[in-house]
């Protein structure tokens, strides 16, 4: 019947009516590219659902909700595969609880300055724009080289190796110092409570290019981290804002898992440097959006607000 | 048929001058799951006992949502990007507004009727003092109408109310998919050249139903449990779809 296409559903915490299909159809295309790269997919998540009337505020913890959902199908995978570092993940998990506890002090500081948004959206535009282009330029010469036959060559030892503190990481073949990963971690933290995501395309590039880890277990291990340090951020949005939505996660977690399922087939059947490329040519194109956001004139100047504890 | 007749039976009751008898097609406006947006019928008399003299008569219906003080940023352009860069407080706005009168605005009421009665959207909305460095106020105000009026939560429905033989009105108010809760106060004026002569206030009760009650009010009264059982019902879809899959595959 073509009035099921017209299903609108209530959001008790977003006080918004959505359509349903609208709402299933967005979590399986982030669902997709979180099964491809091991991404939450939250960058692209967030924006999407400040775009159809979701407040940020509702839309950054909800993101947080959704995505412990989407990766869970994603790191059962990984699981079975064996492809998940875990002493590696517990380690990038420490670090990221305390990241989130800073990050939602901060967020909520920022709410009470009515700052808020514009923290997100340079948060967005800052790190995608830079993770977007190294990541493109990586590529691209890997995929060169790849071409010219030779393969490409990882490189043995940098700073990183001077730091103390080392620890033998097994499944990822590394014998490195806990610092890298624990910064890493808590930058991954911070993140996923201000943006509203899950971090992977900070975390994916960092363990690729700055801890060395093999392509193969990146994925998996980062879906570890990005599920407890996603559940934790959950809890405190909504213990502190009242700003987690449950039926809006349910509605795009049930298109999201499916997409995800798909996304992780699809991943299998490409090439590492080109999974690389179309997430750096996507994450570009988020960057260049909001960085437009920012830099057009509004076409209305004036932004209502909630007066805080009102 | 049954109303007009109620309301009929209803005028022939004593009474002094002229009073509104009102009602509503529904007081209680509940959300609901697929709750999309309410329209509202409002019917009502005028209730008389002397024969009608002067102007003719006009009748104003204006339906208010909560009120609820504002923030309100203008956007400036700092370092090359479009920051929010000053904040007037306005003390109070209704999240929702609707007026519908009889003919077209300046006919129905005076300005200082409105001042008195505080009817039009711009008086609706309540506004004292700004900061020092904010000279014009008054284009917070105007935005805030100038939104709202947008997305349709500030509604000036003229011509809407359909007034017959001086004695029986009826207009209809549609609600928006994007109500907040609370109790909606509901107003009708009749004015005789541009003055009221008689006011009526009832309201309307706008409150979430069902599901849409029972999670609203435990994630404001019980947050930890209801973080809890997002996360568990999340994570218990995601390993049940991913079950579902790897089953479905395998066959």
């Amino acid at each position: 019947m073509g009035l099921a296409w017209l299903m609108q559903v209530y959001l008790p915490i977003a006080e918004v009516s959505v359509n349903v299909f609208l709402l299933l159809g967005l979590g399986g295309l982030v669902g997709i590219l979180s099964g491809m790269f091991g991404v939450g997919g939250g960058f692209l998540m967030t924006p999407l659902l400040f775009f159809i009337g979701v407040p940020p505020a509702v839309a950054v913890a909800t993101g947080a909700n959704q995505i412990v959902a989407a990766s869970v199908s994603g790191l059962m995978a990984h699981l079975k595969r064996k492809t998940v570092d875990l002493r590696m993940g517990t380690v990038l998990l420490i670090g990221g609880l305390v990241g989130a506890a800073i990050g939602v002090v901060l967020f909520n500081y920022l709410k009470s300055l009515g700052q808020v948004d514009l923290l997100i959206n340079l948060c967005y535009v800052v790190f995608l724009g830079i993770i977007g282009a190294l990541m493109f330029v990586e590529s691209l010469n890997a995929l060169r080289k790849s071409r010219r036959g030779t393969p490409p060559k990882r490189k043995k030892h940098n700073w990183i190796h001077a730091l103390p503190f080392k620890i033998r990481f097994r499944t990822s073949g590394l014998y490195i110092s806990v610092i890298p990963p624990l910064v890493v971690g808590l930058a991954v933290g911070v993140l996923a409570a201000v943006m509203g995501v899950g971090g992977g395309f900070i975390m994916v590039p960092a363990m690729i290019y700055l801890l060395n880890m093999p392509t193969k277990v990146v994925i998996g291990t980062s879906l570890f981290q990005i599920i407890f340090v996603t559940a934790f951020t959950t809890l405190l949005h909504a213990t502190t804002n009242y700003t987690v939505d449950v039926m809006l996660a349910v509605l795009l977690l049930v298109g999201g898992v499916v997409g995800a399922q798909v996304g992780t087939t699809i991943g299998m059947r490409l090439r590492a440097e080109q999974l690389r490329i179309l997430l750096a040519g996507l994450v570009l194109l988020v960057c260049g959006k909001l960085a437009l956001d920012l830099l057009l004139t509004p076409s209305e100047l004036y932004v209502i607000a909630e007066v805080p504890g009102s | 048929m049954t109303r007009w007749l109620i309301l009929l039976l209803l005028l022939a009751l004593p009474a002094r001058a002229e009073e509104v008898v009102l009602g509503l097609s529904k007081d209680i406006v509940q959300i609901s799951t697929d709750f999309d947006g309410s329209d509202i019928l409002i019917f009502g008399a005028v209730k008389r006992d002397t024969p009608i003299t002067g102007d003719p008569l006009q009748v104003i219906v204006a339906v208010a949502g909560p009120h609820k003080p504002l923030n309100v940023w203008r956007q400036a352009r700092r370092f090359g990007i479009w920051v929010n860069a000053h904040a007037v407080e306005v003390d109070s706005a209704p999240s929702f507004y609707a007026i519908a009168t009889s003919a077209p605005w300046d006919a129905v009421i005076s300005d200082t009727e409105d001042l008195r009665h505080r009817i039009s959207i711009p008086r609706a909305i309540r506004s004292v003092g700004a900061p020092m460095d904010v000279p014009d106020a008054q284009s917070f105000t105007e935005a805030v109408i100038r939104i709202r009026s947008r997305d349709g939560t500030y509604q000036l429905l003229e011509n809407t109310v359909t007034v017959r033989e001086e004695t029986l009105f009826n207009t209809a108010v549609s609600m928006p998919a994007n109500l907040t809760e609370g109790t909606y106060p509901t107003r009708i004026f009749l004015t005789r050249g541009g003055t009221v002569v008689a006011s009526y206030e009832t309201e309307i009760e706008v409150r979430k139903v069902g599901l849409e009650r029972w999670l609203f009010v435990l994630s404001r009264q019980q947050p930890l449990v209801y973080g809890l059982m997002s996360l568990f019902i999340a994570i218990a879809a995601g390993w049940g779809a991913s079950a579902a899959f790897r089953v479905l595959r395998s066959q």
